[in-house]
């Protein structure tokens, strides 16, 4: 059996998680240098975390406007609240959506359904929207679409902040 | 970008196997060395390609959090932008084509921290925030394929 972690050393090493394994060949023992802790230690925690579901996924997170994937759409449908999951769950599965999210109602905000579609150019992923629309008979439907025309920031989350001063 | 990168980014967007040495693991998978995964992983960085090598937290394990809106007067853009990028809690952070124009994610510790820091928004901008954190998944951020087999519209 691996020691376990101490609280504090648990944030620091989630801490250090989100920015990233660093690229050399033993990333979990250079991790475990900085909080003092053995190299099984820290994969033990890891596997732990993976087990438990805390990470959607592990892997290379990439930027995607650096590769070329240039348009960024966000989807956003009204539909009606009894068929909001069978929709929901027919747009995640086509291609070209990579998140497909159900979204509260706001005094002026009516759409619940939220999909994200990137590609290379504007005009073909608006053709792409459109077809998706059109192949799940959502056209009707009260719908927009939000590209982003600049991102002011895009990073990983940060869960361990220090409490910030709310003052 | 050549074929190794491709494949690299195709394959381990998640599935980076939790061990000593990942890098070999993965090095094994695409068929070459420790090294050659090394240096495209560098050259992405390099391109400001590479965000981070590791977890995607699910949000609702992990603490809290919530896509929020701002409408924004255009001649003030620059200056909410500034003001909520430089707060801790925020990630992305994008310009969109509507009235409400500016879109972050928020992400904290719990429901708690999101509504202080939500409140705090309003009053020093005095724009009432949209707040939509996420109901249900059908579809979460799984990375998606670039190349080979992409499905990225073209």
């Amino acid at each position: 059996m691996t020691q376990a972690l101490s609280a504090s050393q648990t944030q620091q090493l989630l801490a250090l998680l989100e920015q990233g394994l660093p690229l050399v060949s033993r990333p979990y023992q250079a991790l475990a240098d900085q909080i003092q802790v053995s190299e099984a230690q820290i994969i033990a925690k890891v596997k732990d975390w993976q087990e438990q579901g805390l990470f959607r996924r592990f892997g290379i997170v990439v930027k995607h406007r650096a590769l070329g994937i240039n348009a960024n759409c966000m989807l956003v449908l009204d539909v009606p609240d009894d068929q909001v999951d069978e929709i929901g769950a027919q747009l995640a599965q086509a291609p070209g959506v990579n998140l497909c999210y159900r979204r509260p109602r706001r005094d002026n905000w009516n759409y619940n359904l939220f999909c994200m579609v990137h590609g290379r150019c504007r005009e073909a992923v608006t053709e792409h929207v459109h077809q998706l629309l059109r192949q799940f008979d959502l056209t009707e439907r009260p719908h927009h679409l939000l590209f982003s025309t600049r991102a002011f920031k895009q990073r990983g989350a940060r869960y361990t902040m220090p409490e910030v001063n709310h003052g | 970008m050549d074929e190794l990168t491709q494949r690299l980014l195709d394959r381990f967007q998640h599935g980076v196997p939790i061990c000593a040495t990942p890098y070999q693991a993965m090095a094994d998978a695409l068929n070459c060395s420790e090294a050659d995964i090394l240096l495209r992983l560098e050259q992405l960085q390099q391109l400001g390609a590479l965000s981070r090598i590791g977890p995607v937290i699910e949000h609702s394990k992990a603490g809290s959090s919530s896509l929020v809106a701002l409408a924004v007067p255009e001649q003030r853009i620059e200056t909410v932008a500034e003001y909520i990028n430089q707060l801790p809690e925020v990630n992305h952070n994008y310009l969109r084509e509507h009235e409400y124009n500016l879109w972050f994610v928020l992400t904290g510790p719990s429901r708690e921290h999101l509504d202080v820091v939500l409140q705090r928004i309003e009053q020093d901008t005095g724009l009432v925030p949209l707040d939509l954190p996420m109901l249900t998944p059908y579809r979460i951020d799984l990375g998606f394929s670039l190349f080979s087999n992409s499905q990225v519209p073209q």
